[in-house]
């Protein structure tokens, strides 16, 4: 069956002005409603053999989870209509262009592929906040608004934790566009938000070098990213940095214990490359010896597909938490509770990424304090305190970072921070007595008021006992 | 329209008092219940004098099999529940049992079905205890939607419309689209009795606006219930099943 649809007709409302394309799944129309200004898209799934039911279930899918999905980083949700007289979904029209317009220009030069890849990783990670898997990242389904954000489109092949998963029910086939499909995948497991993660570094690797990491397979070829691992990308495109190299190829890790735990992670890597610990990836020049291909071909052989999803109990082993310490002198109390309650968290949260950060606090007016060589050496200064606390954690180097961040605003400066590289809880000092305790106090409890995250104020024993013996007197 | 269902309540006034407080606090419009009233607690009475009262209000309640065999055979039980149906007949008066008596077997709205076993046979009280029991239901009932208890685990069939079916265990607090595209077959868990090793009642709002089901788990007073069987003689088993939920 299908629909005959044309300009200028009506549906519940809506009124069809233009065809922006028919694809195998769906057809889509710019569509208006009276009283809205809103550009709207309406999609109506293609039912024309009902021997495939695959653009059904994806469309049910769609109708499930896109109603629930709110943010900037996914279309808005208007309106569904049942089967009768037509199934569609109305939705917001992203005024931008896709990341498919960028494919007639690859490779793209590496800085941008940088800013693609953090634009994307921030709005994957407001998704799986979401307990939703995208499973069909690839350049046709990224949009970018006029502001900047990453809009992710198309569910229809989506995951959510909390719902039925019609797809598994009703097939037995990996689902996903091949090249660009995770490992996991392919074993139909539709369970691992780090599939998505694979699925970007497709993405990054393919801008990048202007080619696609395992080609455009098909049949059973897709299984063969199991074992082979693909040309570095500084072999095919030397200005590739290293660390970039690092970051792609650690998202395209056939085990998704090796890639990032979180988009939230990878996008702070994205974002400040002088964090990123290069490890023999960085440096590969070539693939994999033979030897090792076979190891992991044996090792595929007798892969098997993972169980229900854990979406959020993967977000929640692998937090960032955000240290501010004051290296102040008479403050070390104060960081070495801090230390241990990090310790106590890392404990618990197996896969955390600890990002230890201090203020230096610049003036207002005299902004160019900084720039004179007491300044520098000052910043300096501050960085080795900070590694010296972070070292005695027990903590591998790769998931701990240290930042000097430079503001007038120390309080400001760090809600910005947990803001911008979607920190989960930050954990913050408190001295309760001494001369510089009105002050202090308010960074600690505007961070407490401001921050989106979870935030753990950390005093310490003295201070307790001396709040304590100040009550008793009074 | 917001529609509470209430099913497998089995004589626990503290599950059945916490679900219905509850689902004021949601604001139901509407309360249907699915059958079970008695059987296994302590408080048969009680509970089928509040339901009686509600009915009286606009509820609606249907016919379980323990309901059933307080007037009827118990052949068909095993010892454990055999022994609690014949302590609960002494509890109950002729008013009582006529209520039960009277019951129906099954409700429908539209092309929504209510009914406490399975829409096929429902006085055969067989058990939609997996996809194949569900697979013999979707062959042989129309209604797009079907509510059944029974099983006082929660679960949720449905089928596409190339006839596959598919199992899916609910999380509690989560609204669950009951797409016009498939058909449904949605086991509600038990509220006085839970067997899933979650010792707190089942219940569930089914939003008739928007088509979505709500599956919830509300805590209540086990201890005071379990106390209750105890003190009544009943078996001890039945005042663990509380405690554990299982």
């Amino acid at each position: 069956m299908r629909w005959r649809l044309h300009p200028g007709q009506v549906i519940d409302g809506f009124t069809l002005q233009e065809n922006l394309g028919t694809g195998g799944m769906a057809q889509l129309w710019a569509v208006t409603r009276e009283d809205d200004p809103a550009p709207l898209i309406m999609k109506v799934p293609m039912l024309i053999d009902s021997d495939d039911p695959l653009p059904i279930v994806c469309f049910e899918t769609e109708q499930m989870i896109m109603p629930r999905l709110t943010g900037p980083h996914v279309p808005r949700f208007v309106a569904t209509g049942p089967l009768d007289p037509m199934p569609y979904i109305v939705m917001e029209r992203i005024s931008g262009p896709s990341l498919k317009a960028r494919l007639d220009r690859v490779p793209l030069p590496w800085p941008e592929v940088v800013a693609i890849g953090a634009t994307v990783a921030h709005a994957l990670h407001d998704l799986h906040l979401q307990h939703v898997i995208h499973l069909d990242i690839k350049p046709s389904n990224v949009m970018l608004r006029e502001t900047g954000e990453a809009v992710l489109i198309d569910y229809g092949f989506a995951r959510h934790e909390r719902l039925p998963d019609l797809l598994a029910e009703e097939f037995r086939e990996p689902f996903g566009t091949t090249p660009y499909m995770a490992p996991e995948q392919v074993l139909q497991d539709r369970a691992d938000p780090r599939s998505d993660l694979f699925a970007l570094g497709v993405m990054l690797y393919f801008f990048v070098t202007g080619e696609r990491p395992f080609g455009n397979p098909r049949g059973g070829q897709i299984r063969r990213r199991l074992w082979r691992d693909p040309v570095p990308p500084r072999a095919l495109n030397p200005d590739c940095p290293p660390w970039l190299q690092e970051i792609i190829l650690r998202c395209l890790e056939v085990d998704p214990d090796e890639r990032y735990a979180t988009a939230a992670q990878l996008a702070l890597d994205l974002e400040n490359p002088d964090h990123v610990r290069l490890t023999e990836r960085a440096g590969r020049l070539e693939r994999d010896s033979g030897v090792k291909t076979f190891r992991r071909w044996l090792k595929a052989r007798r892969a098997q597909p993972l169980e229900a999803p854990n979406i959020a109990g993967q977000l929640s082993r692998a937090p960032i938490v955000l240290v501010a310490i004051d290296l102040a002198p008479g403050s070390e109390d104060l960081a070495e509770a801090q230390r241990l309650m990090v310790g106590r968290i890392l404990s618990i949260e197996g896969e955390a990424r600890i990002a230890c950060v201090n203020v230096l606090k610049t003036s207002r007016i005299a902004v160019d304090i900084l720039e004179d060589e007491e300044g520098r050496s000052l910043h300096v200064q501050r960085l080795v305190q900070l590694r010296h606390w972070g070292g005695s954690l027990q903590i591998p180097s790769d998931r701990i970072t240290y930042s000097v961040l430079e503001a007038p605003d120390p309080a400001a400066a760090l809600v910005d921070y947990v803001r911008h590289n979607n920190v989960d809880h930050v954990v913050i000092g408190a001295r309760s007595s001494s001369a510089l305790r009105r002050y202090l106090g308010s960074v600690s409890s505007r961070v407490v008021a401001e921050a989106p995250c979870s935030v753990t104020v950390v005093r310490t024993p003295k201070d307790r006992r001396a709040e304590d013996g100040g009550a008793a007197s009074a | 329209m917001l529609i509470a269902l209430l099913t497998d309540i089995h004589g626990n006034r503290e599950a059945l008092s916490a679900c219905l407080a509850h689902a004021r606090l949601l604001h139901v419009d509407r309360l249907i219940f699915l059958g079970d009233y008695v059987g296994y607690g302590a408080d048969p009475a009680w509970v089928v004098d509040t339901v009686r009262g509600l009915v009286d209000q606009g509820a609606v309640a249907l016919l379980g099999n323990h309901d059933a065999a307080i007037d009827g055979s118990d052949e068909d039980m095993n010892s454990v529940a055999q022994e609690a149906i014949r302590w609960t007949r002494n509890q109950l008066g002729m008013e009582q049992r006529r209520f039960l008596a009277d019951l129906p077997l099954t409700h429908e709205e539209g092309s929504v079905l209510y009914v406490h076993a399975n829409g096929y046979a429902p006085r055969s009280w067989d058990y939609m205890a997996g996809p194949m029991e569900a697979i013999r239901h979707f062959s042989r009932v129309d209604a797009h939607i079907t509510f059944c208890g029974h099983v006082h685990v929660p679960m949720l069939y449905h089928m596409s419309t190339t006839a596959k079916v598919g199992t899916f265990s609910p999380v509690a607090n989560n609204d669950i689209p009951l797409l016009p595209t498939r058909t449904w077959l949605a086991v509600i868990g038990a509220v006085g009795q839970p067997r899933d090793g979650v010792a707190a009642a089942n219940y569930a709002v089914f939003d008739t606006a928007r088509q979505t089901l709500r599956y919830l788990r509300v805590p209540y007073d086990t201890a005071t219930a379990a106390r209750k069987v105890r003190q009544a003689g009943l078996p001890e088993k039945l005042a663990l099943r509380l405690e554990q939920g299982r």
